[in-house]
Order: structure tokens, then sequence, then C-alpha cells
């Protein structure tokens, strides 16, 4: 085989595996969509479930979703930034730092539902928060942390070490760098970072199960039990209960995801346009 | 007030086990004159230039001897506060660094940090810095925009003006035509001796041409020694030590 031949096979089986890829995501989610897009409705969208869900809406598990991905985000991003900065800018490489990093490393691999039990046996019934959304938010914080913290390293780090001294060398703390320098730059990685945490707290249904449970009522507070899409899913597929209804409950969770994806993305894009505009 | 502004007392700098970066230096540097530090590349004119706003206290930790005393202060004293003595001796980088953001945020960046807020005051200070740098003729119609779409020469200019902001008392630029045209060079050169003024500068500059074009005084470091110091008028002429004419005539370096 010549050069030429050889860059050609390349080329395909590079070809190959990206369009290969693209496909079979594209086929899971066309599936889903025709699938559960006939079944979609109004009453769907906001009507409550009757009979365990054989028929009536989802609004309840659509609230729950939104709930629940939302006061993970609020106790993880603080945290997961938070140490991100802290292991980036106020450390230098040590025994402590790297230990840091190997256990947001290993927590990262562990299964969700170690993270699930866990939350069971701590949150909901040594904390005695029960089966609720704070039980299930603190526990999807803490699996999706090591994702956060990742991401917001790797974002932090990509800052020009130049601007630090920049900003250093005109007298700004600390503090003052990380937040006008360190901070703005890496914004557009670290909101990457919880786009991806946010998608897997509410893809999220071991973990949830045990923790958030499994209850078909809107949430009124954050100790209330709850119910998210993927579990609702979950159960009417698993129990047999009706197919055609978690079909149309997973094709409106693709369409919470994508959503969620383009507005983020758009509120990237507005504020790196404002930076560099300004 | 005494003539000098910057008294360097037999300062080392060494960092982990390396030989010393900086040996023994004794220099002074005289209020409102330009001096050039200049030699073959490392020499350690970075690091001294580093080591005289406490910048290297950001790098790797090295190990310090000697004093460096600024109007008669050590600013190494443990009650020194180190962003105000950065305010004090602004620093200008061998590359070019615009900030992302606007031109006008990039001047304002520093006295903001101090705390200036009033948008008057801002503008004024923006104006007087861009005006001192030469630079305000080529922006004013465009302070909004991004500053990172200035060329290399002008946002050499932006990052001298950016220092003027603060009202310093000690400007430190390292190398900062190096990666610049002949042209935008000489209007650096030519705002930097408009500049000594006002300001005491230390230099180092990326060539010995340059060095003898703009210095008042000059020091010849050689391998983390000074190993000669005197007016310029004198040094690039008749230097008394061997290797520094070796240097300056181009047999090395």
């Amino acid at each position: 085989m010549n050069r030429h031949q050889s860059q050609r096979a390349a080329y395909g089986c590079l070809w190959a595996a990206a369009s290969i890829t693209i496909v079979i995501l594209a086929i899971i989610i066309m599936y889903v969509l025709l699938q559960g897009l006939p079944y979609l409705s109004l009453n769907f969208l906001f009507g409550r479930p009757e009979a365990q869900g054989r028929e009536g809406g989802i609004m309840p598990a659509i609230l729950g979703t939104l709930a629940l991905g939302a006061l993970s985000l609020i106790i993880a991003v603080p945290l997961g930034v938070g140490a991100a900065v802290f292991l980036t800018e106020y450390t230098r490489p040590s025994a402590l730092t790297t230990m840091m990093r190997f256990g947001t490393d290993s927590l990262a691999g562990v299964p969700s539902i170690i993270f699930g039990l866990f939350g069971f046996i701590f949150f909901v019934t040594r904390l005695n928060l029960s089966w609720s959304l704070l039980a299930g938010s603190l526990t999807l914080a803490l699996m999706v942390l090591p994702t956060l913290i990742r991401t917001a390293e790797e974002a932090i780090r990509a800052v020009p070490v130049s601007y630090r001294e920049v900003s250093y060398g005109l007298g700004a703390s600390r503090w003052q760098m990380v937040r006008t320098v360190v901070l703005p730059n890496a914004l557009p990685g670290i909101v990457t970072g919880i786009i991806l945490s946010f998608g897997r707290a509410v893809g999220e249904t071991a973990a949830v199960i045990f923790t958030a449970g499994t209850a078909l009522n809107i949430p009124t507070s954050v100790f209330s039990p709850t119910r998210t899409m993927a579990v609702h899913f979950y159960i009417l597929a698993v129990e047999g209960i009706s197919l055609p209804m978690a079909y149309a409950t997973g094709a409106v969770l693709i369409v919470t995801i994508l959503i969620i994806n383009v507005a983020a993305n758009l509120f990237i894009s507005r504020g790196i346009a404002r930076t560099v505009r300004r | 007030m005494s003539d000098i502004k910057i008294q360097i007392d037999h300062f080392s700098y060494t960092y982990g086990d390396e030989p010393p970066v900086l040996r023994n230096i004794t220099l002074n540097v005289r209020r409102n004159s330009i001096l050039t530090i200049f030699g073959p590349a490392r020499g350690g004119k970075t690091t001294l230039l580093r080591s005289l706003n406490r910048l290297t206290d950001i790098d790797e930790p090295g190990k310090r001897q000697g004093r460096i005393l600024l109007d008669g202060q050590d600013i190494y004293a443990p009650s020194v506060d180190v962003p105000s003595l950065r305010r004090r001796i602004g620093m200008v980088f061998a590359l070019p660094v615009a900030l992302p953001m606007s031109i006008f945020d990039n001047i304002a960046y520093g006295p903001r940090l101090q705390g200036v807020r009033s948008p008057s005051r801002l503008s004024d200070l923006v104006q007087f810095a861009l005006e001192a740098a030469a630079l305000w003729d080529e922006v004013r119609d465009r302070l909004d925009s991004s500053a990172l779409a200035l060329s290399g020469g002008q946002q050499q200019r932006l990052s001298i003006a950016r220092v003027l902001a603060l009202e310093p008392e000690v400007i430190l630029l390292d190398e900062p035509t190096a990666a610049l045209d002949p042209i935008s060079t000489a209007k650096i050169e030519e705002a930097l001796i408009t500049l000594k003024s006002e300001y005491t500068i230390v230099i180092a500059p990326h060539n010995v041409q340059q060095a003898g074009r703009v210095a008042d005084d000059a020091a010849f470091f050689l391998m983390g020694e000074c190993v000669e110091a005197g007016p310029a008028s004198q040094l690039f002429t008749v230097p008394r030590d061997r290797r520094t004419e070796d240097y300056i005539t181009g047999r090395f370096g």
C-alpha cells in the first residue's frame, strides 16, 4: 500500500468512525421521538397522571425533573467551581492537591447506584430527610461534582498565564485577579461542565429512586418526594404500565435537554460577544 | 528627598538547587531617570525586574538574600502590602497583553481594582494614560471596542497606558519592544523618554542599540552578576570591564 492509498484508507476509517457514532445517536433519538411524539398532547404535558401513568399527563414529573436538576446544580456549582478555583489558583502542586484530584477522579468512577445507596443511608435515613427533593438533590450534587470540578479546572487552566501576570502586576489581590480575569474567561468552559452535569442529573434513575422517591405528586417544598421524567419512564416501561406513555415521556425528556443545551449555548456566545466587544 | 529611588543592596535570588539567578547585586536607580539593564539572555534581568515589584512571589518560590529599598523602605518587609507595592511599581511585559475587554476597560482595570468608580474620574485617567503612552489619537474614537483588535505595537502602548493609569512612581519594562516592528519600537522609545520627567524607569531592552538610545544609566548583567554599572554615556563609550566591552562591540551575546 503506498502513501496515497494509506492516506485514503485512514481517511475512510476515521470518516466511518465519526459517521457511525452520529448515525447511532440519531437513530436512538429518532426512535424515541417517533415512538413518543404521536402521544404528545397538551393534556400529556400539563395534565396529572392517572392510573399510575397509564392515562393522563406528566406535569409532576416535568416539574420534579426541573426542580431536582436545578436544586442539585445550586448545591454543586458553588462547591465545584470553588474547589476548582482553590485547586488551580490557591495551591501549588503538593501531596495534598494530588490526593484531592485522585479523590475527585475516583468519585467520577463510582457507579450511580452506589451514590443512591449512600444518599439513602445518609441523607434519607440518617439525616432523616426522607424521600425528598432535597435528599435527591444532595445525592445528585455529589454525583456530578467530579465532572464539574474537572471541567472547571480545565477551563481555568486554559486562561492564559499572561492575563494573571498583568492583573497581579496592576495591583490585584488574588481574589480580585480570580474575579476579574480568571472566572470571566473560564466561564464558557464552566458552563459546558454545568450543562453536562445537568444532563447527567436529569437522566439519572438509580440514585434518584433511592433518594427522591417515586411519588407522582407535584412537589410543594424541598422536603416533598418527587418523581423525575427518567424515573417515570423507567417505571412505566419496567412495570409494563404503558410503553407508549414511556416513549412519550422519553421524548419530552430529550426535548427538555435539547432546549437547555441550546439556551446555555446562546448564553455562552452572548457572554463571549459581550466581553470581547465591550 | 533623596536622589535614589530604588536601592538594590547585595541582592541574590535562587530557584531550588540551581545556581543563583542573581548574585549579590548592588545597584541604585536614580529618581526620574531611565536605567537600562542589558546583557545576554539568562543574565537575570527578568528576575531582577520581577523582584522589584515582587512578581517573583507568584512564581515557583525561590530563595532571596539582601534587600531592595524603595524610598528607603524595604519592599520585602513583612508589613508591606504587596498589591499596593505593585501599584507604585508598574510592570510592562515582553509580549503585549490586551485583556479580553474594551480599550477603556483595559486602562480602567487598575484604577477600578483600587475602588475608583466615578465615571468622570475614570475617563480622565483613561485619556491621560493613553495620551502619555502616545496611543490616544489612534483609539480615541473606539474606546468601547475590543482591545484584542489592536495591533501588537498598539497593544504594547496599551500595556504602558494601563500601568500609567495607576499613577505609579516606577515603571519596569521587560524587553517591551521584543515582539514589535521598528516603527512601533520608535514610538515606544519616544514615549519613554517623555515619561521620565514624571517617573523612574527601569528597562531591560532587547538589544544594545536600544539600551544606548534611551538610557541615562546602564548596568551590564552577565550570568546573574552585575558586571558594571554607571552613566550610559560612559558605559557605552569607555567601559571599564573587558566583558562589557566585548558584549557592546558584539564579540559575543
